[in-house]
């Protein structure tokens, strides 16, 4: 049975909360990955999962699902977090997050666990899969769509263009992008490592529909998502405005958050601030 | 004996699948008209893909297009769709997509284009990936079958194939089979393995070896990975040495296939032949195998020495 989706709007922020605090708990109890852009990934994440997509926890492979593909890899947590609260694994898993045998890579690996759609972690790459799955779609006259999230960073990938020069001319309105523009990458601030800005410029000019949105607003996320089902001959790009950490003080737009666990004091720290958000 | 470029086969061969298979989809970047995908797209156009000069986008997309049920072919030079070797190990290979990689022009064979587009590394490339099947055929009938086992098989396979024409070396009654090389004359001396544009001058060799008093057997292996384990090890203990002969670089392909096996399994002496870690250059795709020693003189030539140091 598809998942009961809800838009009640204080109820997809809970679900982004528990996101966010299970990202930091996975996080901390494995000692290494990456908390910046699950955080900053947690609120358009539960919109998806939890207010947009059809899916079923029960049957993965439904073939009618939509589909979502992490093109930055390394914020799986947050997508792994999303499918626990959602029912595809027990939340018990979380924890085996980077361990050995584990289904939970460090990035996903899609022949480990059902529920993800496409293996990534090399940056780049996960927009083109996305592409073809949405062509396919179209192939088939099917009316499950695909998203996909790309990281700001990762758009400096020359693949991501290739992609996007793509999208247009195989008219993919069945095709969503989320930008998550946090404006932090390893070495530093996008804007200073390899400027993307303008943004929306750049996708206009290469044929896409652009909806600009603050990415931690609730409302505007759905409206984005809603809006982009509507498109009627190209793929949109959800240009997400967003903090990378957000939602922990200490981490929020420090460019040292991107990779780092956090310890256990700052992870009770974090988990205060979480529960009050 | 018929002669056809086993693009040439490729682009026929993909007719044909595609009919037998409606989920087979053919990409392209730009080279639909060397690679002969062209082909597939005057039959079924509803179901080519043209993407321009974007190879790791079409790669991926093909990937995208596996996930989704289909069955594509992704198709350009050798040399540029597995120079795109990031987004094959990791949206092909690690992802397990059941994308067929078809690499046209492969080799010094290509010839007065130049080193810039001639594959001669792909094989080594490829042979890493993990489940990945690479697959070079050597005359029309095998490529046919090659392709007919790609669109059948669930996972990734790399087709590897030469713009030159190639004259049949198998028989009518030849069945493909993957894993699975194929001896084509008897020899009790040495065994030469070779694959591809060389197999041909291979057979040739084995007549100018006879010639002095050298008795090759001549061993064609279309199937690089998985290799014939059984019969590499037959022939090393048969004939005692075996010489391989390739148009790609000695580091990586079949040479080296044929050498780990023989070193793990039945060490005998093994005679690397091929582009002996060098650039290519123009020239005629004749005049090319000539001077890199790779036609039938230059295989016979190598052959002979490499016996002589091992059979005093
Ligand atoms: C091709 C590739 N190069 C380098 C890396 C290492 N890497 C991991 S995350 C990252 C920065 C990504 O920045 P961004 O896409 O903005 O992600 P976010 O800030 O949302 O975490 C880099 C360079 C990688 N995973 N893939």
């Amino acid at each position: 049975m598809a998942f009961e989706l809800t838009r009640d709007i204080s109820t997809l922020k809970s679900y982004a909360r528990s996101i966010r605090m299970n990202s930091i708990k996975m996080l901390t109890e494995a000692g290494s990955g990456h908390p910046g852009g699950s955080l900053s990934a947690a609120d358009v994440v539960a919109a998806l999962l939890f207010g947009v997509m059809k899916h079923d926890p029960a049957n993965p492979k439904w073939e009618q699902r939509d589909r979502f593909i992490m093109s930055k890899g390394h914020c799986i947590p947050a997508w792994y977090s999303a499918l626990a609260a959602a029912g595809y694994f027990g939340e018990d898993e979380l924890i085996n997050l980077r361990k050995f045998g584990s289904p939970l890579q460090g990035h996903p690996d899609r022949m480990r666990l059902d529920a993800l759609e496409a293996s990534t972690g090399s940056l780049g790459q996960g927009l083109s899969i996305a592409l073809g799955m949405a062509m396919a779609g179209k192939m088939d006259n099917a009316s499950w769509r695909v998203y996909c999230m790309i990281g700001d960073g990762e758009a400096q990938e020359g693949q991501i263009w290739e992609a996007v020069m793509a999208a247009p001319k195989f008219k993919l309105n069945n095709l969503t992008v989320i930008l998550d523009n946090n404006n932090g990458q390893i070495d530093g601030y996008v804007e200073d490592v390899m400027p993307l800005t303008p943004i929306d410029a750049k996708f206009r000019s290469f044929n896409w529909h652009v909806i600009a949105i603050n990415g931690h607003d609730m409302e505007q996320i759905l409206k984005a998502l809603d809006e982009a089902q509507a498109a009627q001959d190209r793929p949109t790009l959800i240009w997400a405005k967003t903090l990378k950490g957000k939602g922990v003080s200490f981490m929020e737009n420090q460019v040292g958050w991107h990779g780092k666990a956090p310890s256990v004091e700052q992870r009770e720290q974090a988990l205060v601030e979480l529960a009050q958000s | 004996m018929a002669t056809k470029a086993t693009r040439q086969s490729f682009g026929e061969a993909l007719v044909d699948v595609g009919a037998q298979y409606p989920n087979v989809v053919v990409m392209d970047a730009d080279l639909s008209k060397s690679t002969m995908s062209c082909l597939f797209a005057e039959k079924y156009p509803d179901r080519f893909f043209e993407f321009g000069i974007a190879e790791a986008n079409m790669i991926g997309a093909g990937a995208g297009m596996a996930l989704a049920g289909k069955i594509p072919f992704v198709c350009s030079f050798a040399c540029f769709i597995t120079g795109r070797f990031d987004t094959i190990r990791m949206s092909v290979g690690y992802t397990h997509s059941n994308v067929k990689i078809v690499g046209t022009h492969a080799g010094i064979g290509i010839g007065e284009d130049g080193h810039s587009q001639m594959g001669l590394e792909d094989i080594a490339l490829m042979r890493t990936i993990p489940g990945m099947i690479v697959i070079q055929p050597a005359d029309e009938r095998e490529t046919k079958q090659a392709v007919e086992f790609a669109a059948a098989h669930g996972g990734p396979v790399y087709l590897r194939l030469t713009r030159q024409k190639l004259p049949d070396v198998n028989g009518d009654d030849y069945k493909f089979e993957c894993g699975k090389g194929v001896q084509l004359a008897e020899g009790s001396d040495l065994t030469i393995f070779a694959t591809g544009g060389t197999t041909h001058h291979a057979l040739k060799a084995k007549d100018l070896l006879s010639n002095q008093g050298v008795d090759a057997r001549v061993v064609n292996i279309a199937s690089l990975k998985p290799m014939d384990e059984e019969l590499v090890v037959r022939c090393a203990k048969e004939t005692g040495c075996l010489f391989t002969v390739e148009d790609h670089s000695i580091i990586g392909g079949l040479g080296s296939a044929v050498a780990e096996i023989a070193a793990e399994k039945y060490p005998v002496p093994v005679k690397r032949w091929g582009i002996l870690d060098v650039f290519g250059q123009s020239g005629s795709p004749d005049g090319l195998y000539t001077e890199y020693k790779i036609d039938a003189h230059g295989i016979a030539e190598a052959a002979a020495e490499f016996y002589k140091s091992v059979k005093k």
